[in-house]
């Protein structure tokens, strides 16, 4: 009886020191970085992120055919401070979650009546990490009240759901073993303060929907499609679970 | 022409030496890489990279298949006079992209 006792204890013990991880409170990626990646982010000269800001500035100033341009609805891109902080949210007119690459494009068909930017092109990756990048060193703040609380709730599903032929969820990493090795990878908290950001591997620029999309690829998942709405939704839940991070954007990550 | 990032300093004393950090925007496919469709991405890379100043050839550098993407060269002038320093990246097809930054020296 008493031995069974002590089990249960165990039990009980085991569980809550796995309830405390969950709520552990956010670290960005940036902590779980080598030195020289860290160096590369922080110096805003050799960041290869910021090549893609400046491709978003000039498309930012940059004239469609009828004549408007970001530049003249918004002004300046430092106009956008705090924008970046704000997104995914709830849209009335779309009747869902808006991505700020979704919104971005919404601008480019109903203002400038002009083709949207396919997902993962470098003007939209461009555009996105100019008008996140203004907001860089504020917390991110989505809301996460009215129609977003159920969106949330449904990506907060998705990221404890295991998939793939390796039968893992987000939270099998990205909760459970945060600071354990994975070859020779330290794994972070899977924070997205960072978005878009340069990554090593893809040389390249990547969105939040780029990296769901090559998580899901990492544990033999069917790939999430960038812009789908549970891959918008996904982006809330993370935003919303790293609340208060600063944003980094463009960050660095290997 | 591919975007680029150049740092150079606007004013120099005479027989400062100067860093200069230069960085283009520029894939560097190794040609051993694949697409989403399987498909192989030829080689596709920057070759050459020099810099004038004043008219002379101070840097040049011969890249090849291996350098990550976007390469980005630092390196160090004695500034002497005031003019132009010249940047030029040629690709493997020909493609040519320049920039030029003017540096006063006094």
């Amino acid at each position: 009886m008493r031995v069974g006792a002590c089990l249960l204890a165990a039990v009980i013990a085991g569980c809550l020191s796995q309830t405390s991880v969950a709520q552990e409170a956010p670290v960005s990626g940036y902590e779980f970085l080598l030195p020289e990646t860290k160096a590369l982010q922080d110096d805003d000269f050799a960041n290869p992120g910021m090549l893609w800001v400046e491709l978003g500035e000039e498309l930012w100033q940059k004239q469609a055919a009828n004549g408007t341009s970001c530049q003249s609805c918004h002004g300046t891109p430092e106009a956008m401070r705090g924008v970046g902080t704000r997104y995914p949210q709830w849209s009335e007119t779309q009747g869902g979650i808006v991505s700020l690459e979704q919104q971005i494009n919404m601008c480019r068909t109903e203002r400038q009546q002009e083709p949207v930017f396919p997902y993962s092109s470098d003007e939209l990756n461009g555009l996105t990490a100019l008008v996140m990048h203004q907001s860089r060193g504020l917390p991110m703040s989505v809301a996460t009240s009215g129609p977003a609380a159920e969106a949330i709730a449904r990506g907060k599903d998705y990221y404890e759901t295991r998939r793939g032929q390796l039968n893992l969820a987000c939270t099998s990493c990205h909760v459970q073993h945060v600071g354990d090795r994975l070859r020779g990878e330290t794994i972070s908290q899977g924070q997205v303060n960072g978005f878009p950001i340069y990554r090593q591997l893809w040389q390249g620029m990547g969105s939040v929907g780029r990296m769901i999309a090559w998580c899901n690829d990492a544990v033999r998942a069917e790939p999430l499609a960038e812009g789908s709405q549970m891959a918008v939704e996904l982006e809330l839940y993370l935003r919303s679970r790293g609340e208060g991070l600063p944003i980094e954007s463009p960050a660095v990550r290997r | 022409m591919r975007n680029t990032r150049i740092r150079v300093p606007e004013t120099a004393a005479s027989g400062e030496i100067i860093d200069i950090r230069v960085m283009v925007m520029h894939p560097m496919d190794t040609g051993f890489s694949y697409n989403s469709q399987g498909e192989r991405i030829p080689v596709n890379i920057i070759t050459d990279f020099t810099c004038h100043y004043l008219g002379e050839e101070v840097v040049s550098i011969t890249l090849a298949p291996g350098l990550s993407a976007n390469p980005y060269f630092a390196f160090r002038l004695r500034a002497t006079e005031s003019g132009p320093i010249d940047f030029k990246w040629v690709d493997q097809n020909g493609e040519i992209t320049t920039a030029t930054r003017d540096i006063d020296v006094t």
